[in-house]
């Protein structure tokens, strides 16, 4: 007996996805979200769910949940009024940030100037310093730290940041400015950057300590108001966060870092897919998430999805580990046009959005979508499977026809021409996660979820030349289904920033140690009974003088077996197969990191009833559609009613509640044991 | 004599018609292999130059040598033109002596790596990228003296030659070249980098040809630079006049006591060409601030302004060039004889994108921004770490810093961010981690962003705290001509360099100087110009210059500017700022579209009151001919 919960709310949708840990059976809910408190929504799903599956909501022993509410916070400017405490000399430290601005020659012209998550205002500095050897050269004027802290708190700030130069090294005047701060604005709560992130960087370190500051009140107030409502709903489970690295964190946890859930929302679709390719026996994965406006693509290589040192949010850079997800702007809602200058034909990034949407949708839309070009070639077959509306096909043809008159070509080779430039810039993301960074596609699947993923996944495949093209079960709720499955997870990371010539084993050995029991007691403290953890470092090396760390896994075995020596021989590997050469420079051991994890569950997906090959008894009607320059007959298929082994050949279209494959001519699909549509090339 | 093209496979590429789907498609493709070579580059480099500061420029070209993307305009004609020798498969040119290639590299620390690529035999594109070498020997550390008297003292010189040649690598020419540098570990890393960012834009070519088909592929680059010829042929009819507009504006000094020098561009539309002549520009400098600039790389300049002030879809390559004719006058500050020195032509360089965007606003006032370029002001602090445990070891740093974005029509410039693409700053922790100093402040400077409806961004005041002793050398510019504001907006404030002794004596240093002994605890101020101002201050929100004197970015005193007058209680009195402004208003009377502030002679007869240093004396061109008039 056991039900775990992935909760996931999107700007539409809520998905909902209850789990029988024991027999692998699954039932699924979408219900629209409620933006002005998405608890509600939640509960709405929760009690359908419930009764769908004739259990109570007492019943559920975990509730997982991925959330972008810390995102919306920092991307609307809706965060906590922050007040940061800074060396003097240092107050601009947000203002100035790196310098950077996006784009290339003359980009300045039109980048708009952005405001510090800090507001200056509420930026003081204060007398005192430390070394970048951790020294003091200055002591901490406490006179001064009081008058400042009398500032923020006539500024009334709700929460209160202390960064100041090389804390990394040393925090002890952080830590004193933290003392005094808890006696001068005794309800705020207080946060150090040396414990956030104890590395070196001042902008990254108190950006990531004022980001974290800034969502920690919205993150607080949203898991408390949840946790009563779930409470009176009588559930008791556990509730758990997902977070942007793709593992779970206590509710509590998240309240106190909530900079660790900042990308909750992506990484969802990811832990999904590498359920999905346990049970499917596929184990390096490009994933594929098709929304609205946006398509998310990750890589996971052995079940194991890459991880990068930095979340991206709005035009910030964090420095929280997160699954590395490429985000493009390409999905159902982009918008096709042909600028005057030069008549060429573009797609996105501008969105139609969920309102007006897509010219199909009959919602208002009037300019045409890649779901316009879709239903005008007759892959989004008009009358959607339990959908109550009809697409308005013949409003589609008429954007369309825009285009085509534009470009001077007819309207199916324009609406080809608009999945064509669409695939391709899905394509270009894969590429940048995959060839760019030395793997080869043909060792991967690709595997299609979200709304339109299914949609696209077969001929994004042929253009990466990686097969199969995998339309999981339930596409639709896929981060609901990762929420579910994945497992408990933390880090921490330090600075080390020494030569390898100059690191003696022993010394990194007593500090890997030392960061392991850290985490392993976070966990310990979240309730994972101690059996269930396991550890694992990271250690990130570089040519000594270069910007780029590559980040290799080892363990406590691994060092003591092979040493430093055994590190550096990996790192010169994985630099030639990055950037082609290695160097005869001395290494760099730059970070160090320690990471705990959570029992991985075995969590098995329910066997389909097995057919005999032939589909012939889910299909729903025979259909035209657009392909390869001519039009085609197909077949439409209820995916409800396919058996393990159905073998499908395109072009044909598989339907389901909230989402719709596309099997290309020339390709063949199979369902497999659990309901997974595998397409392959005939 | 002109280089010669030997392939195995003569099969002249046919000429296919494309799709305009396909032609999307390949120019996507192509974007994205130029930023791969940019995130390859900057992943493998090793000197903070192009680590940190991303000072680097990609390229990749059609098979005949014109860019298709990237952003340096292509020089591959004019070599191929000049180049007495075989490009074969296998070879890769390598070359830094901007003689030899007309300019498209302006000074020998710019390393520059050309790779034919050839495929089945037949030579189908070119891929390039030059970077910045933090040191490339000569007689100061950093390779850039200011009092330089021909391009000899500027460190190595590498003509054209071929670092492989047939597949095979010549090690012995490498080794001669990493003799000169100071820095030889991070010339091989940088080198190494630039060499793998070809190499993987030269795969990406190859994947695109074969996904494509060879034909298609080529048919395809001739179609992009044919629709970027017609695109900016629209664009150029309907934003350049056939009226000629003139604009000119200044070069503070040369280092050696002499200036300011004098840029001049006049624009008007000839039919369908657009000619921009540097006539009336200032002959050739004797210290090395001259800046040979090559006529293509302007025309890229001119295009990429052209695109961004009007319509930014446009992508940009070299399908334009013959719609434009640049004149440079020979002998002149742009276009100097050899041998004449040109390490420090990054002030000219500057001042060419202040001159563009004062050029094409004119006409206009509504795109036209403010001016903000003064150089990429440098910083060497060089020699042997003297504090205990450090065993002596030789340091050097090169670090580029920023001033502040000019009041644009968008809105307020950013305070002390890049104008260049692609720079970040250098965390001042790793400063202070690798090299022996203390950074004491890192700021804006309040007020010196010029007033205006938007404000000029402020620039940065960063105070260094030397823990050795060691030589600094400074190069930068905007300390005597300010940068203007535009539309009623005011001048910025200019760049200052105050040495403070640890003694607390303080010495104003110019903003060019060379091999400055600093010793432990000595304090370097370096402050660089801010942006001028956008629009009439007076039309600024008095709230919001309120709000700007709390954060620090303005001063109560400087809030006069904009004609804003504070109480005592930190609020706007609103009273007194209403009567002011009227008073303001009527003692100026119209603003005026341009506000250089000054005129040259007022700038020199105050000079040493208002900068603390001794005005520049007008140059004497007397013993080099004389290029313009």
């Amino acid at each position: 007996m056991g039900y775990r919960l992935g909760v996931d709310v999107g700007g539409t949708f809520t998905d909902l996805l209850l789990f029988n840990t024991e027999t692998g059976a699954f039932w699924r809910h979408k219900t629209p979200s409620t933006p002005h408190d998405s608890s509600e929504g939640i509960l709405n799903g929760v009690t359908a769910i419930c009764a769908q599956a004739g259990i109570k909501a007492s019943e559920i022993d975990y509730f997982l949940h991925g959330t972008t509410v810390a995102t919306n916070a920092v991307l609307e400017g809706k965060g906590a009024k922050v007040g940061l405490v800074t060396t003097e000399g240092y107050r601009d430290i947000l203002q100035i940030a790196r310098s950077f601005v996006p784009g290339g020659l003359a980009a300045w012209i039109i980048w708009p100037k952005p405001q510090p998550l800090a507001a200056l205002e509420d930026t003081v500095t204060v007398k005192g310093r430390i070394s970048a050897e951790g020294e003091e050269l200055r002591p901490l004027d406490e006179a001064d730290v009081r008058a400042q802290l009398g500032i923020l708190k006539q500024n009334g700030v709700k929460a209160v940041t202390v960064s100041l130069i090389n804390a990394y090294t040393n925090g002890a005047h952080e830590k004193r400015i933290g003392e005094i701060a808890a006696e001068i604005l005794p309800d705020v709560p207080i946060s150090l950057s040396h414990r956030v992130l104890p590395e070196m960087q001042e902008y990254e370190r108190t950006l990531t300590t004022v980001a974290n500051a800034s969502v920690q009140p919205v993150v607080a107030t949203y898991v408390s108001n949840l946790r009563t409502r779930l409470a009176a709903e009588g559930m008791t489970g556990k509730l758990s966060l997902l977070r942007s690295d793709g593992g779970l964190m206590s509710a509590q946890k998240a309240e106190e870092h909530p900079v660790n859930i900042l990308m909750s929302g992506p990484a969802g679709g990811v832990t999904g897919a590498i359920w999905v390719g346990r049970n499917a026996g596929i184990k390096n994965i490009l994933t594929l998430d098709v929304g609205g406006t946006s398509t998310d693509v990750a890589l996971i290589e052995n079940l194991e999805p890459r991880r990068q040192r930095t979340t991206e949010v709005g035009h910030l850079s964090v420095r929280a580990s997160a699954l590395d997800v490429k985000t493009v702007g390409a999905g159902g809602g982009s918008i096709a046009y042909v600028p005057e200058l030069t008549r060429a034909l573009r797609v996105g990034p501008q969105s139609a959005g969920a309102v007006p949407g897509p010219v199909a949708y009959g919602k208002g839309g009037e300019l045409p979508t890649v779901t316009d070009a879709n239903v005008v070639l007759g892959y989004l077959p008009e009358n959607l499977l339990g959908g109550t509306f009809k697409l308005d096909r013949e409003g589609a043809k008429r954007a369309v026809q825009t285009i085509a008159d534009a470009l001077g070509i007819d309207l199916m080779a324009a609406a080809r021409g608009i999945i064509d430039i669409v695939n391709e810039n899905m394509f270009g993301a894969l590429r940048m996660i995959s060839v760019q960074q030395g793997y080869d596609p043909r060792d991967f699947a690709v595997m299609g979820f979200g709304g339109a993923g299914p949609l696209h996944v077969n001929a994004v495949a042929r253009l990466m030349g990686a097969w199969p093209a995998v339309s999981p079960v339930s596409p639709g709720v896929l981060c609901a289904l990762g929420d579910a499955t994945t497992r408990m997870r933390t880090e921490t990371a330090r600075s080390w920033s020494r030569l390898a010539q100059d690191t003696k084993p022993e010394d990194l050995v007593a500090v890997l140690d030392e960061m392991a029991t850290q985490v392993k007691g976070e966990l310990l403290s979240d309730g994972v009974p101690e059996g269930e953890i396991t550890t694992a470092f990271e250690v990130d090396v570089r040519y000594a003088g270069q910007a780029f760390e590559v980040p290799l896994t080892i363990t406590a075995a691994d060092l003591a077996r092979d040493g430093i020596a055994g590190v550096l021989a990996r790192f010169d590997e994985e630099h030639k197969r990055l950037f082609t050469f290695n160097m005869d420079t001395p290494h760099e051991i730059v970070n160090l990191r320690a990471v705990a994890l959570g029992r991985a569950l075995d969590l098995p997906a329910a066997p389909l009833p097995q057919g005999n090959g032939d589909p012939s008894a889910a299909k729903i009607r025979d259909h035209k559609l657009w392909m390869d320059g001519r039009e085609q007959d197909a077949v439409i298929y209820d995916r409800a009613k396919l058996r393990a082994g159905d073998i499908i050949p395109g072009p044909a279209i598989v339907c389901e509640m909230d989402s719709t494959t596309l099997i290309e001519s020339g390709c063949v699909a199979t369902v497999d044991a659990v309901g997974n549509i595998l397409i392959n090339l005939a | 004599m002109a280089a010669t093209i030997v392939q195995t496979n003569n099969t002249p590429f046919n000429k296919v018609a494309i799709d305009p789907v396909t032609l999307d498609i390949i120019e996507n493709a192509l974007r994205n292999a130029r930023v791969e070579m940019d995130a390859t580059l900057v992943r493998t480099a090793m000197s903070p130059g192009i680590r940190e500061q991303g000072d680097a420029f990609p390229l990749i070209a059609d098979h005949t040598g014109k860019m298709i993307v990237g952003q340096f305009g292509s020089f591959i004609g004019g070599f191929l033109a000049n180049y007495e020798g075989t490009l074969e498969d296998g070879d890769m040119i390598f070359l830094s002596d901007p003689y030899s290639v007309d300019g498209a590299i302006s000074h020998s620390n710019d390393w520059l790596v050309l790779l034919p690529v050839f495929k089945d035999g037949r030579l189908i594109a070119y891929t390039s990228m030059f970077g910045h070498q933090s040191d490339i020997g000569g007689k100061v550390v950093g390779s850039m003296p200011i009092n330089a008297r021909s391009i000899y003292e500027e460190g190595v010189r590498i003509p054209p030659v071929k670092i492989w040649k047939k597949g095979e690598y010549n090690d012995d020419l490498m080794k001669l070249v990493m003799h000169q540098t100071r820095k030889p570990d991070w010339c091989a890393a940088d080198l190494n980098a630039l060499i793998a960012s070809c190499r993987v834009a030269a795969r990406r070519v190859i994947e695109m040809a074969e996904r494509f088909g060879d034909d298609v592929y080529v048919s395809a680059t001739q179609e992009l630079l044919a629709r970027n010829h017609r695109a900016m042929k629209t664009l150029l009819a309907q934003a350049v006049s056939e009226e000629p507009v003139s604009f000119e504006d200044y070069i503070c000094d040369d280092g050696m006591g002499y200036g300011p020098y004098k840029i001049k561009c006049t624009m008007w539309r000839d039919g369908d060409k657009v000619i921009l002549d540097f006539d009336g520009t200032d002959p050739q400098s004797s210290a090395s601030i001259n800046f040979f600039l090559n006529e293509n790389m302007f025309k890229m300049f001119f295009g990429i302004y052209m695109i961004m002030v009007f319509d930014p879809q446009i992508l940009f390559n070299d399908g334009f060039y013959d719609l434009i004719d640049v004149r440079i006058p020979e002998g002149s500050l742009l276009k100097p004889k050899f041998p004449a020195a040109l390490s420090g032509r990054t002030h000219a360089l500057g001042r060419i994108f202040d001159i563009l965007g004062g050029l094409l606003g004119q006409k206009t006032p509504e795109f036209l921004n403010a001016a903000g370029f003064s150089s990429s002001p440098h910083l060497f602090y060089s020699g042997n770490d003297a504090r205990p445990g450090k065993g002596n070891a030789w340091f050097q740093l090169f670090q580029i810093g920023f001033g502040g974005i000019p009041g644009r029509p968008l809105g307020d410039g950013p305070d002390g961010h890049s104008l260049w693409p692609g720079f970040t700053n250098v965390p001042n922790e790793f400063l202070e981690r690798y090299f022996p100093m203390v950074i004491e402040r890192y700021s804006t400077e309040p007020d010196s962003g010029g007033a205006g409806l938007h404000r000029g961004g402020n620039g940065i005041h960063m105070t260094y705290r030397f823990l050795s002793p060691g030589t600094i050398s400074i190069h930068d510019d905007r300390w005597f001509v300010p940068p203007w504001g535009v539309n009623g907006g005011e001048p910025g404030k200019r760049a200052r360099k105050i040495l403070e002794r640890a003694d607390g004596t303080q010495i104003i240093i110019g903003n060019k100087v060379e091999d400055i002994d600093v010793a432990t605890d000595d304090r370097l101020h370096f402050i660089t110009w801010g942006g001028g101002g956008w629009g009439d201050p007076l039309e600024r929100d008095p709230a919001l210059v309120a709000k700007e004197i709390v954060q620090g970015l303005v001063t109560a005193e400087g809030a006069r500017a904009y004609g804003v007058v504070i109480a005592a209680d930190g609020t706007v009195d609103t009273a007194a700022t209403e009567t002011l402004r009227t008073q303001m208003r009527s003692a100026r009377g119209e603003t005026k579209l341009f506000d250089f502030g000054p005129d040259i002679e007022t700038l020199r007869a105050n000079c040493e009151d208002e900068t603390g240093l001794k005005a520049p004396v007008q140059p004497q061109w007397a013993h080099l001919a004389i290029a313009a008039e």
